[in-house]
C-alpha cells in the first residue's frame, strides 16, 4: 500500500512502542502505559496487537493471526490482510512456520520455541478491573502487590458455586510479583503461558497498556491448596483429528441437539489429520 | 560542522530499525544472550552497536545521557541529527551511554516509581568485549542458567533487589549486544 | 460430514462491495457531492471535525459521504487519518478575544460593549417542518451591514475587572498531548479540556445536563457564547516570526457559576471554559458545564460523588471512537470464551441436580 510507512505506523510511534515493549520485558506481568495511536481499525478488534505486530515484525518474518484460535475467522483475515497490505510479509497458517503470531482468545496447541514472537490482543488488560474500576485504585494496589481482593473473590466463588467461576481470562500471578490478565484465553491455555519458550507480548489499545512475559518466565494461576487450579476442557475427543489434549469448539449440528466437538485450533487439527489421525466424525 | 557526522544514520530507517529493535529485544528477552546489530555508522568513540541501539530508541522525546568519552562534538552532532534527541543530566535521562565507569554512580539515574516502575532508565554500557563468560545469570528469559561477561556483580545485585524498582543495561561492544534487565540474579 | 467454515476472505471483500452499493443506493438519484456535504450538511460536517480533531472541512465531508451519514464512523475515519499525518510544528494559541464573531450572546448582561449578535442561529426558528424545503427553492440572501471593527472584549473580562470573577491567569506551559501520550489521572485542566472538546457531543450533553438536574449542581450562567473564525498563526524559526497560516471557525462558551467562596477565597463567580472546533454550540454550552463540574477539587468544593465530579468516569468514558469500538467488538467471535463457560455451567448444573438427588433419596 504505497503512502504509508512499513508495517503502517510511522516509525516515530514505533520507537515509542519499542520502548514500551522493552521495558515491560524488563518489569514481567507489569502494564505499560503507551500511546496508543487510533487505528484504520476499531479499538476492542485488535489495535493494540497490529500496534504490537507492527513494532516488531521485520520483513523476512513469517507472520500467523488466529482468533478463536482459527486462521480463517474474519477479524484474523483482516489482520492478516492489513500486514500483507503495509509490511507486504509473508503470512502462514502454520504454527510451526511462523515467527511472529498474533491471537486473540488462544494459545495454539503446539509449544512454541525460541525465535517465536506470540502477540495477544487485549480487551481489558487490568486484572483487577472488574473488582475496582478505578485506574487509580488498581494502580496502588500493583504498587503495594496488594491483590487480597482477588483472593476474596475466588474464595467466594468456591464457597458459592464450590467452584472458581472464571473460565478464562483466568488471572496469573507473573514470578511472584505482578498479578496479570492473560487475556480472554480460555484457562485450559493457562498454563503453556509458564516457561514457554517463546517471547509473549500483550497490546491493548484502548486501554493503552503493554505487558509481556520474557521466555522461560513463571506464570502461575492463583488457586488455593484446597482448590488448586483446574484447566478443564470439554471431556470429549476432537471430531476430526480424534485428539483428547486440545480444547474444543462446540459446534451445533442440527436443531434436534446434535453436535460435535472439533478442536478450536484448526492449524494443529488439520496438521494431525493430514498425519492420519481421524476422529469419529471425519469423512 | 563536520558534514561525516551527518552520515552513519539508518539509510533504510524502517527496516533497519525493525532489524535493530529485534536484536535489542531478543537480547533483553533473553539476559546473556548475544546479538548482531547492524545499520549504523555512528563518530567513535560510539560502538556501531550503542549508535544502532540509539538510533533504534531514541528521538525527541527521549533525554539522553552521554557520560564520560562519549559526551564529545562528534557524537552530540550525530545524535541531534539523527534523532533529535535532547542532552540530559544522569537524573533526567531515559537512557544513557558510556563506559561503565563512566556511567557511575548508578544512583544518579532514575529507577521507576512504585506505580511507574517503567519510568527508569536504560544504560548502554560500551565494553571491550562480550562472551558467553564470567557472572552467572538467573531469572525471566533463562533457561536454567547464561552466562555473561559482565563489568561488575555487586551493582547488578544491589539494582535487582530493588525490583520492580531498577535499571535495565544494554551490553555494546563492536557490533554486538546483550542485555540484562533489571530482574535478572547475577552471581 | 463436518467442513469448517472457510471462505472468510471472499465474505470480507463481498460484504465491502454490497456496502459500496448500498452506500450509492438507488443510481436514478443523483450522486452527493463533497462540496454539497461541506455546504449543505455544515453541521454535520463541524461534529466530525470537532471530534475527529481535525480541522478540514473537505476531509470531514468526505467522510461523511464514505460513512454513509454515520456521523460516529465519519469521525474514526477522520481520526485514523490524522494519526497518519507528519507534525511540522505547533502553532500558536488562538486569540478568541480578536474573533470575527458570527454569533456571539452573552446571558449575563443585556447590553455588552460589541454588542449581541444572533447570527445564523436555531434559536428561536419554530420547529416546523418546511415543506418549501423539499422543493428546490431560490437562494435566500439574508440583509448584510458592514462589520464593526471595534473589538469586542470576552465579557468576563468585564467581571474580572472587578475581581468578581476568579482570576485565569496567562499560563505558557506546553499542554500535554492526550493524542501523543497515554492519559494519566489526576488530570490536569488542559489536559481534561483537550478530552472533553473531542468527546462525543451526546455524552458530553448527558453529564452537563445531569449537573444542571443537581447532580453536582452548578448553576451556570452563558457568560458568553461566542461563534466565529480566528486567525491561525506558526513561529517559523526559519523566520525569526509568526506567520498567519490559515483561518479556522471556533464556538467558545465561557459560564459564570456561583461560588461561595472556601476557606481560602472570597466569594466570586468562577468560570466554566467549552472550546470546539466549528459552529457546535450545543457541544461548547455542555462542555463549559463539565468542565466547571469537574473543577471540584481545586476549588475546594465538596465532592457530592455525581457521575460528572468523577473525572476518571468522565474521561475514560467520553470518547465515543474508544466507546464504539469497544461495544462493537462484542459482534466478534467470542466462541472459545463461550465454550468454557458453557462447560463450567454444565458441570455446576450436573453437581446440583446430583445433589438433589441425594437429598431426595
Amino acid at each position: 500500500m504505497s503512502g504509508y510507512n512499513f508495517a503502517y505506523l510511522d516509525e516515530q510511534t514505533k520507537r515509542m512502542i519499542r520502548r514500551a515493549i522493552l521495558k515491560a520485558l524488563a518489569i514481567p506481568g507489569y502494564q505499560v502505559p503507551f500511546a496508543s495511536r487510533e487505528m484504520p481499525m476499531p479499538y476492542g478488534w485488535g489495535t493494540g496487537g497490529v500496534q504490537v505486530s507492527a513494532a516488531v515484525l521485520t520483513p523476512e518474518d513469517r507472520f500467523k493471526v488466529i482468533d478463536q484460535g482459527a486462521d480463517d475467522t474474519t477479524n484474523a483475515v483482516s489482520i492478516r490482510r492489513f500486514f500483507e497490505r503495509t509490511a507486504g510479509i509473508a503470512t502462514t497458517t502454520a504454527t510451526r512456520d511462523a515467527t511472529v503470531i498474533q491471537t486473540r482468545h488462544r494459545i495454539p496447541e503446539e509449544p512454541l520455541r525460541e525465535g517465536q514472537i506470540l502477540v495477544y490482543q487485549v480487551p481489558i488488560p487490568e486484572p483487577l478491573r472488574f473488582l475496582e474500576p478505578r485506574e487509580s485504585e488498581t494502580r496502588k494496589m500493583h504498587s503495594l502487590a496488594e491483590y487480597g481482593l482477588m483472593h476474596v473473590k475466588l474464595y467466594e466463588d468456591i464457597s458459592r458455586h464450590g467452584h472458581i467461576a472464571t473460565t478464562y481470562a483466568y488471572p496469573v500471578k507473573v514470578e511472584e510479583r505482578y498479578v496479570m490478565d492473560p487475556s480472554p484465553i480460555p484457562k485450559f491455555d493457562n498454563p503453556k503461558l509458564s516457561d514457554c519458550a517463546a517471547i509473549q507480548l500483550f497490546g491493548a489499545g484502548r486501554e493503552q497498556r503493554i505487558y509481556a512475559l520474557p521466555p522461560y518466565t513463571t506464570v502461575a494461576s492463583l488457586d488455593f491448596d484446597d482448590h488448586p487450579f483446574d484447566p478443564s476442557r470439554a471431556d470429549h475427543p476432537c471430531g476430526l483429528c480424534g485428539s483428547v489434549e486440545t480444547y474444543l469448539d462446540e459446534v451445533i449440528m442440527d436443531d434436534a441437539g446434535g453436535r460435535m466437538f472439533v478442536c478450536s485450533d484448526t492449524d494443529h487439527c488439520e496438521t494431525r489429520q493430514n498425519a492420519g489421525y481421524r476422529g469419529k466424525d471425519a469423512g | 560542522m563536520r558534514t561525516e557526522n551527518l552520515s552513519g544514520g539508518f539509510t533504510d530507517p524502517s527496516v533497519q530499525s525493525a532489524h535493530a529493535f529485534r536484536a535489542v529485544m531478543e537480547a533483553m528477552a533473553r539476559p546473556g544472550t548475544i546479538h548482531d546489530i547492524a545499520g549504523a555508522e555512528p563518530p567513535a568513540p560510539l560502538s556501531r552497536a550503542a549508535g544502532a541501539v540509539l538510533l533504534t530508541l531514541c528521538d525527541t522525546e527521549t533525554p539522553v545521557h552521554l557520560a564520560g568519552a562519549t559526551d564529545c562534538d562528534a557524537v552530540r552532532t550525530w545524535l541531534a541529527f539523527h534523532t533529535g534527541a535532547p542532552l540530559s543530566g544522569p537524573s533526567h535521562c531515559m537512557l544513557a551511554v558510556g563506559e561503565w565507569g563512566a556511567l557511575a554512580p548508578l544512583s544518579s539515574y532514575p529507577v521507576g516509581t512504585s506505580e511507574y516502575p517503567d519510568r527508569s532508565a536504560t544504560l548502554i554500557v560500551e565494553c571491550a568485549e562480550l562472551a558467553a563468560s564470567g557472572a552467572t545469570l538467573r531469572g525471566p528469559g533463562i533457561r536454567e542458567t547464561a552466562r555473561l561477561s559482565l563489568p561488575d556483580t555487586e551493582a547488578f545485585r544491589t539494582n535487582r533487589a530493588h525490583f520492580p524498582l531498577g535499571l535495565d543495561f544494554i551490553f555494546t561492544s563492536g557490533s554486538q549486544l546483550a542485555a540484562l534487565p533489571r530482574t535478572t540474579e547475577v552471581s | 460430514m463436518y467442513v469448517a467454515v472457510k471462505g472468510g476472505e471472499r465474505a470480507i471483500e463481498n460484504a465491502h462491495a454490497w456496502l459500496a452499493e448500498e452506500r450509492r443506493g438507488d443510481t436514478d438519484v443523483a450522486e452527493l457531492d463533497i462540496q454539497q456535504i461541506r455546504e449543505q450538511l455544515s453541521l454535520a460536517v463541524n461534529r466530525v471535525m470537532a471530534e475527529g480533531s481535525l480541522h478540514d472541512p473537505d476531509l470531514a465531508a468526505l467522510a461523511i459521504k464514505q460513512a454513509r451519514g454515520d456521523l460516529i464512523e465519519a469521525i474514526f475515519l477522520i481520526r485514523a487519518y490524522r494519526t497518519t499525518l507528519p507534525r511540522f510544528g505547533t502553532t500558536k494559541p488562538v486569540e478568541t478575544a480578536e474573533m470575527a464573531c458570527d454569533r456571539r450572546i452573552s446571558a449575563t448582561f443585556k447590553d455588552v460593549p460589541g454588542g449581541q449578535v444572533l447570527g445564523p442561529t436555531f434559536d428561536y426558528t419554530h420547529r416546523l417542518l418546511d415543506f418549501k424545503l423539499a422543493a428546490e427553492g431560490e437562494p435566500v440572501t439574508a440583509e448584510q451591514r458592514d462589520a464593526d471593527p471595534a473589538p469586542v472584549p470576552h465579557v468576563t473580562e468585564f467581571l474580572n475587572r472587578e475581581s468578581l470573577i476568579e482570576e485565569a491567569p496567562r499560563d505558557d506551559t506546553p499542554p500535554p498531548d492526550l493524542t501523543r501520550e497515554p492519559l494519566e489521572l489526576p488530570a490536569a485542566r488542559a489536559l481534561r479540556l483537550q478530552a472533553l472538546s473531542r468527546a462525543d457531543e451526546g455524552f458530553t450533553l448527558s453529564m452537563a445536563y445531569s449537573t444542571q438536574r443537581g447532580y453536582a449542581r452548578n448553576h451556570a450562567f452563558v457568560g458568553e457564547l461566542r461563534v466565529g473564525t480566528v486567525p491561525v498563526e506558526m513561529e517559523i524559526p526559519e523566520l525569526g516570526f509568526a506567520v498567519e497560516i490559515g483561518e479556522i471557525t471556533l464556538t467558545e462558551c465561557e459560564t459564570v457559576n456561583q461560588f461561595k467562596g472556601s476557606r481560602t477565597e472570597p466569594p466570586q463567580f468562577t468560570r466554566g471554559y467549552g472550546l470546539v472546533f466549528g459552529h457546535s454550540e450545543r457541544k461548547a454550552i455542555s462542555m463549559a458545564l463539565v468542565d466547571r463540574a469537574l473543577r471540584w477539587e481545586e476549588l475546594g468544593e465538596d465532592n457530592s460523588g455525581a457521575p460528572a465530579q468523577d473525572a476518571e468516569f468522565v474521561l475514560y468514558h467520553a470518547d465515543n471512537i474508544q466507546a464504539s469500538g469497544f461495544l462493537e467488538h462484542i459482534k466478534l467471535p467470542h466462541y472459545v470464551d463461550f465454550q468454557s463457560e458453557l462447560e463450567l455451567v454444565r458441570k455446576m448444573r450436573r453437581e446440583a441436580n446430583a445433589q438433589t438427588r441425594e437429598a431426595a433419596e
